[in-house]
């Protein structure tokens, strides 16, 4: 596998910052918005997102993590079980706007999970998605993103990692390619 | 994490305490489902399950149906008052019929020890066993450790005392295994003529008398006199039975330290627990019943996922 980073640290910041102003721009002080990251990968960036606005708007911003396992397509057709992770939403969605957040959006499946995951917890007034890696050209799914950090284009057999201090011990964005003779 | 290790849930024997964990968490992600808004999942959309019971039952029947139904599959039910059973039907053939029509899991009640394993041996869909006669009840005891993990925040290392018919008790067996594979300390009390002779093989202490266990215990699991299952007299009457082995306030109250109080129901209100112990703050008796739902969809979900397409 070769390695190549796409965003290291310092740009990794600054796309997050960027975003942060890209949302206020269309959800003001946040009052009517919430921002929900999709577990597991998205829930870091989230956690980061949150501290950014909140320090920009000094004050808090409702966040929480959604589980789309029981509502993947791909139930029975894996050869390992699909095993849960933990939906923290203690707010209501209901006609609030709603901000779905992800690390990397390739098939556009999770996203589909997600919108019918996020549903049985209300009617939302809106949803929009978040973003961090794009894999453009590379969707299953008529499904695009409203705010997108950084759009690459990507061979199927590459692999996007976002990696995070807090799990990995550096911030940054990496593309893994296959060596020729792999 | 790996699959789990069994085809079929046909008893707590079976499983290592891995299972058991992937079980538990797995239940918790549905326990948190089915406290939302809308309490349903899609994933099992395109499984048939049958809920084939041979014996009476209310909350193992309507618990494994809510589970499944929450889950989105497809569910008969059927039971044997009232069916070709009582026409001279034989179990496989009876099960075979149902299986025919496309059904790709079984959840199966019946008096007999071993039915399911039998079942499972020789139909070609999952079975789940929902209490097989004075055997096994495999869900029963593992909602009832998800619910003292959930209550005490492990079960590892706590002393659990289960009173009562242990000898008819398929709850007792199945709880025993499940409790000790998860690392807590089983202790069965109850008249000698209702604990099995060999039961201390099992590696569990024997008591004979109510209080000396329960100073014991961190949770006291209160089983029902099987009166249905007993064809003597193991008892000289049941107002004896709840003088020396009845849990009462009294008793309670008079332990030094605040112990749990389960029950896998049906509650015979004044016979092995009076109602102030059953509805009061140190009973768990309605959370198991809670957990139960979520420890089945938890079941159902970890087999079908490996059904093949």
């Amino acid at each position: 596998m070769e390695k190549q980073v796409i965003l290291n640290s310092k740009h990794l910041e600054l796309t997050l910052n960027r975003l942060c102003y890209e949302l206020i721009e269309s959800h003001n002080d946040f009052s009517e918005t919430v921002l929900v990251g999709l577990q597991p990968r998205g829930v870091q960036v989230v956690a980061r997102l949150k501290k950014q606005l909140e320090n920009i708007l000094t004050k808090e911003v409702q966040c929480g993590n959604l589980d789309i396992t029981f509502f993947r397509d791909d139930f029975r057709r894996r050869e390992k079980p699909l095993i849960p992770s933990i939906t923290n939403l203690d707010f209501s969605i209901e006609n609030k706007k709603v901000v779905l957040v992800d690390d990397v959006l390739y098939t556009g499946r999770t996203i589909r999970s997600g919108l019918d995951a996020l549903l049985t917890f209300g009617r939302p007034s809106k949803i929009e998605l978040l973003v961090l890696i794009d894999r453009r050209f590379r969707r299953d799914l008529p499904i695009q993103a409203n705010y997108i950090g950084k759009a690459v284009d990507t061979l199927v057999s590459e692999r996007v990692s976002v990696e995070w201090k807090e799990t990995e011990g550096e911030d940054k964005v990496v593309l893994f390619t296959k060596d020729k003779n792999e | 994490m790996n699959n789990i290790s069994v085809d079929h849930l046909t008893g707590i024997k079976d499983l290592t305490s891995e299972d058991i964990q992937l079980i538990f968490k797995t239940a918790d992600s549905f326990k948190e489902v089915i406290n939302r808004p809308i309490k349903k999942v899609p994933t099992l959309r395109d499984i048939t399950i049958a809920n084939i019971f041979f014996e009476n039952s209310t909350r193992t029947r309507l618990s494994f149906e809510l589970a499944e139904k929450r889950l989105s599959a497809d569910v008969v039910n059927f039971s044997a008052s009232g069916s070709s059973v009582k026409k001279g039907e034989t179990l496989i053939d009876t099960v075979n019929n149902i299986l025919s029509m496309k059904v790709d899991m079984v959840v199966m009640r019946h008096s007999s020890p071993g039915a399911a394993e039998f079942l499972s041996k020789k139909v070609n869909a999952r079975v789940i066993n929902a209490g097989d006669g004075t055997h096994e009840h495999p869900t029963q005891a593992l909602l009832d450790a998800f619910s003292i993990r959930e209550k005490l925040g492990t079960v590892e290392g706590k002393k659990v005392v289960i009173v009562g018919d242990i000898l008819h008790s398929r709850v007792a067996l199945s709880n025993i295994y499940c409790l000790q594979k998860l690392g807590a300390e089983v202790m069965v009390c109850g008249p000698t003529t209702l604990i099995p002779k060999y039961i201390a093989d099992l590696g569990v202490k024997v008591s004979h008398n109510l209080i000396e266990a329960l100073e014991w215990c961190d949770v006291a699991n209160i089983l029902r006199i099987q009166l249905e299952r007993q064809d003597i007299k193991y008892f000289p009457s049941l107002r004896e039975y709840s003088q020396q082995f009845g849990l009462n306030k009294e008793i309670l109250n008079s332990l030094s330290k605040e112990i749990v109080v389960m029950h896998p129901g049906p509650i015979n209100r004044g016979v092995e627990i009076t109602s102030d112990v059953a509805d009061s703050k140190q009973s768990i008796i309605l959370q198991q019943v809670e957990n139960g739902v979520a420890i089945r969809m938890a079941v159902i979900y970890l087999l079908a996922s490996k059904i093949e397409r």
